[in-house]
Parts: structure tokens; C-alpha cells; sequence
């Protein structure tokens, strides 16, 4: 078959609503694609861990330390499951690490910012794991089959991170004034970089056309961007917090929220590298994997040493 | 005896505690993602057993709560022993201790499910099949590591060189578990201490490794005497309810 017969009949398959398996025949591209698209949110999941990882030390009560640290190991779970879907396009575990380690593949740009205070813990899972979903629920019906399995088992699991993050807020919103100011402040900090979470806006964006011919995206970055606003807008009312946006108000005519103008060249930033802890979260998954190699060493020795054996007992 | 009991449960509740605060400095930076998320699994199933311990005691004590006690403590009143506030110095020392407090840990649970004391008997049920798990990995773990490299078995013996001192803290009887085992409430340590030496004999022969002939430690955490890196785990373990105290959370 020539190569537009199967690319064709490849695109036919994917627009009756069929899934793509590892084995089935893919254009390079798509398999590419998939590569770099599912690595990076197997990074995101795993960097992660660092900004949430920071106050587990210090939750403020036993339930939420058996809280929080579920949390962090639920997005472990996560990055684990989603490697092992990018690893049957035929890409290694080592060799995504390698491209993450050396700054060659990215991670969400939002865990570049600090986690300074207990309200930062509430805000991420009410805000960040709040846009995740948004971004990911599209993704539970998207083309390639191990990516959209390992996404509808995520998104339970997001979505329950985000019902924590935002009862954690209520509860400081329900306490003393410096634990409101506590939150408000944590929202000040991380709302733009929540909006930025969905990428440029979609004139700027050229990928999404090939994304959404595959099912990678249903919705533009602005469409999501204001749909998380929508929903984000009546939760902050409820929590009695005021979004730092003085330009947002409800437009009856679009049935959406306007809101002010996100600062892109913090966004470029961020995301070149120069946000406020992009070294330091490198260093930590660096730091953390050379001082694991003599464990995994010792771990392979310790598994061929066993195979030997297993191979002399057979033989006798 | 009420008083005693509140006792006995700090010195059950503090070991799992200041362990699974140990594990949780670790959450996101362990070698691999495997073991990352096993040792953070860890660390919570101490963390719920320190609620159950806490939760008792707070109901025995009156005015109490499970933080209260958990949090807002003074240094010489945490009542764990001393290896369980050993620094993660590598990957061997966080193996070679959680699997000296693994194979403490699961005879005394097997002893405290027959304890006179219904509540004390119930935890243990409940975390005896979370305590086997741990022993399972952490025995797996020193085979590994004792058993693998030239590299991985010098660190291996090198943490069981520093911890293996520490033990013998488990098994030095404080009037309170004295007391304890009277009532048929706590464990017998001598008896645990029998199963403790053939599992210790047993895994560290398996990987190679030797039990080292230096003498015990002189350590009294059970008595609230404990090292200097105790400060520092109570500084960050107790931050939020010191620096923001009477708030909800
Ligand atoms: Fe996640
Ligand atoms: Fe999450």
C-alpha cells in the first residue's frame, strides 16, 4: 500500500471514533508527537511533586499530612503510568529522563513558582490540578488508546485532588483573618500562571489544527482558558476570595467573563527557562537521579545475579 | 494505669511518627519512581497508624486531640527510639533502618492483636498486613543491595555498621512497658526479640552482609533522651501549629 493509502485509511479509522494501538501502523509524525506530547506530561506529573513534596514536612495537621502525601504519590502514579504509554511508541524511560535531565524536554511551566506558604498547597490542587482536568477530560477521548486509558484513570484522581485543594481553601477562608489573607495571597500569586497553564492564545498556538485532526485537542488553548475561568470565577464567590483581575467582569452578550491581558512575555519566560525555580526543580530531579544510580545499579546486578542462578538451577 | 497506657501509646504512636516523617522528607526525590512511590506509601500507612494511636490517647486523656498530641508536644515528651530519627543519609540507611524497625515492628503487632486492651488490639489487626508489606520490601531491598554491586554492598554494610547499635534501645524494657506487658495490655520484648535476631540473622546472611561485633548504644529516646537532629524534626514537624496556633485546618 502506498504511504497516502495508509495514511488515509489511518485517519479514517481515527475519525469513526477508532482507537490507535501501539502496534497498529502510524505516520512518524504521529508517533513524534505522541512522544513529546505524553513525556512531557509524565515530566509535569513527576516535577510536579517538588512544589506540593515541599510542605509535607510541615502539613499543619496528621489528616493532612495522610492528605497531602497521597496526593503527591498519586501524581507518581500518575507520571508512572504515563511513561509506560509513551514507552510503547518505543521511546525508554531512561532516555525521556535524559531529555528532562538535560532541559531538552519540558514539564508544565507552573511549577517553576515557589510553593511559600500552607495556602500554596490548597491553591495548587484547587487551581492547577483544577486547569489539569480541564486540559485532560478532552483527552480521556483522544485517538491514541494507552494515552486516553491512562487519562480517564488520571482525571478520577485530579478531580478529587481538586475537591481537596478547594476544601482546603474554604477552610482557611472559614478561619481567622490571617488565614484568609493567607489565601488570597496564595491566589494573587498563582492565578495568571494558572491562566498560562493553557498555553499561548490560539493565534500563536500552530499546532492545534494536526491536534485536533488526531483527537489530541477537541478545544482551543482560548476556549479551555475561558472555560476554566467561568467555572474558577463562581468558586472563588464561594470561597469569598477576589480574583487579582481587575478588568474580569461577566459579559451577558458572550455568556463568558472578560478578563484582563495575560502577561506573555512572563509566560516566554517561564518556559525559556528564566521562571523563578526552573534551575532548582532540575536540580532536584538531577540531584535525585544521580544519587539513585548506584541503587539501580546494584538493583540490575542483584536481577542478573538471580537470573544466573535460576539458569545453573535448571541446568543441573 | 490510665496514665501509663497514655504512655504506652505515645511510645507506639512517636516510633511511627518521626519514621514517617523521615520517609516524607524523601517524597519526590527517591531513586527511582518505583521506590519513590513504595517509601511514600510507607510513610502513610505510619502516618494513619499514628492517627489511630493519637486518637485513643486523646480520648483517654480528655482535652486532647490527635494533633494536639501529635504537634504541640515539648522535646523531651516524644517517647520514639532513637533509630527512627536517623537521618537519610543514603538510600542505604533509609533501607537498613526501616528494615530494623520492619522486623521490631511486625512481632510486636502480632503480639499487641492479642493485647487485653480492645482499641490497642483493633490498630494492630489493622496494621499488621501494612506492616508485613513493609518488612517485605525493605528485607527485599538489603538482599538487593547487600547482593549487588561492590559499591551497593559496602553502603549496605556501612548503615547496618551505624544502625545495628541502635537496637538494642528496642528491647531495653522502660518501666511503662513493664507495666504494659503486666496488664497484658503491651508486648513482651524479650520475645520479640527472638523473632527479631532469626529474621536480622536470616536476611542479612541472604545478602551477604554481616551483623557487626560493635557494641550497643547507650540511647534512652523511650525516656524523652533523644539526638541532636530531634530539635530539627520537631522544628518543621510542628511549624504550622506553633506559628499559627488555635486555627483550624
Ligand atoms: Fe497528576
Ligand atoms: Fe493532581
Amino acid at each position: 500500500m502506498k504511504i497516502e493509502d495508509l495514511e488515509k485509511k489511518f485517519q479514517d479509522r481515527i475519525d469513526a471514533g477508532e482507537k490507535i494501538e501501539p502496534k497498529d501502523w502510524m505516520p512518524e509524525k504521529y508517533r513524534k508527537t505522541h512522544i513529546r506530547q505524553i513525556s512531557q506530561h509524565a515530566h509535569s506529573e513527576i516535577v510536579g511533586m517538588l512544589p506540593e513534596g515541599n510542605w509535607v514536612t510541615r502539613t499543619p495537621t496528621l489528616r493532612r499530612k495522610v492528605g497531602l502525601l497521597a496526593k503527591v504519590q498519586d501524581e507518581a502514579g500518575h507520571g508512572l503510568y504515563l511513561y509506560s504509554a509513551a514507552e510503547t511508541l518505543g521511546i525508554s524511560r531512561d532516555e525521556m529522563f535524559r531529555q528532562l535531565h538535560t532541559g531538552k524536554a519540558k514539564y508544565s511551566s507552573i511549577f517553576n513558582y515557589p510553593t511559600m506558604t500552607w495556602a500554596d498547597i490548597g491553591t495548587i490542587g484547587w487551581l492547577v490540578d483544577g486547569a489539569a482536568i480541564i486540559n485532560q477530560v478532552m483527552l480521556t477521548r483522544t485517538s491514541f488508546g494507552p494515552y486516553a486509558r491512562a487519562m480517564v484513570r488520571i482525571c478520577k484522581e485530579e478531580s478529587f485532588h481538586q475537591r481537596q485543594g478547594f476544601e482546603m481553601i474554604l477552610t482557611l477562608c472559614n478561619g481567622t483573618a490571617i488565614q484568609k489573607e493567607m489565601a488570597q495571597d496564595a491566589l494573587n500569586r498563582w492565578w495568571w500562571p494558572s491562566l498560562m497553564m493553557f498555553g499561548p492564545r490560539d493565534e500563536e498556538s500552530p499546532n492545534t489544527e494536526q491536534s485536533v485532526k488526531w483527537k489530541i485537542k477537541r478545544k482551543t488553548n482560548d476556549e479551555l482558558r475561558q472555560q476554566f475561568i467561568d467555572i474558577t470565577v463562581e468558586q472563588a464567590k464561594v470561597a469569598g476570595l477576589t480574583i487579582p483581575d481587575p478588568d474580569l467582569k461577566w459579559n451577558e452578550e458572550r455568556g463568558h467573563h472578560d478578563f484582563g491581558a495575560i502577561d506573555w512575555s512572563e509566560f516566554w519566560r517561564v518556559v525559556k527557562g528564566n521562571g523563578p525555580l526552573n534551575k532548582e526543580r532540575l536540580k532536584a530531579r538531577n540531584d535525585a537521579w544521580d544519587n539513585g544510580e548506584w541503587v539501580r545499579d546494584a538493583a540490575m546486578a542483584h536481577s542478573e545475579k538471580q537470573a544466573q542462578k535460576e539458569e545453573l538451577k535448571k541446568a543441573v | 494505669m490510665k496514665d501509663k497506657l497514655y504512655e504506652y501509646l505515645l511510645m507506639l504512636g512517636d516510633n511511627s511518627m518521626i519514621l514517617g516523617h523521615r520517609l516524607s522528607e524523601l517524597c519526590g526525590h527517591g531513586p527511582s519512581l518505583e521506590t519513590d512511590i513504595a517509601l511514600t506509601n510507607i510513610s502513610l500507612d505510619l502516618f494513619g497508624q499514628v492517627r489511630s494511636y493519637f486518637q485513643y490517647a486523646a480520648e483517654l486523656k480528655g482535652e486532647a486531640t490527635e494533633d494536639s498530641i501529635a504537634f504541640l508536644r515539648f522535646d523531651r515528651d516524644y517517647r520514639n527510639v532513637i533509630l527512627v530519627e536517623q537521618p537519610n543519609t543514603d538510600f542505604a540507611h533509609v533501607i537498613g533502618r526501616q528494615f530494623l524497625f520492619d522486623a521490631f515492628h511486625l512481632p510486636l503487632l502480632e503480639q499487641l492483636m492479642k493485647s487485653n486492651d480492645e482499641m490497642i488490639a483493633a490498630i494492630a489487626a489493622k496494621s499488621i498486613k501494612e506492616s508485613r508489606y513493609h518488612l517485605r520490601f525493605s528485607s527485599s531491598w538489603v538482599k538487593r543491595l547487600g547482593d549487588g554491586t561492590e559499591e551497593s554492598h559496602n553502603r549496605m554494610q556501612e548503615a547496618i555498621n551505624h544502625l545495628y547499635p541502635l537496637v538494642s534501645e528496642l528491647f531495653r524494657e522502660t518501666e511503662t512497658e513493664k507495666g504494659m506487658k503486666e496488664l497484658g495490655i503491651g508486648a513482651d520484648l524479650e520475645l520479640i526479640k527472638e523473632s527479631f535476631d532469626e529474621k536480622v540473622k536470616t536476611i542479612l546472611s541472604e545478602a551477604t552482609l554481616e551483623i557487626p561485633a560493635v557494641p550497643s548504644r547507650q540511647t534512652n529516646g523511650k525516656t524523652g533522651i533523644h539526638t541532636e537532629q530531634m530539635g530539627f524534626i520537631l522544628a518543621e514537624l510542628q511549624y504550622m501549629q506553633r506559628a499559627y496556633p488555635n486555627m483550624q485546618w
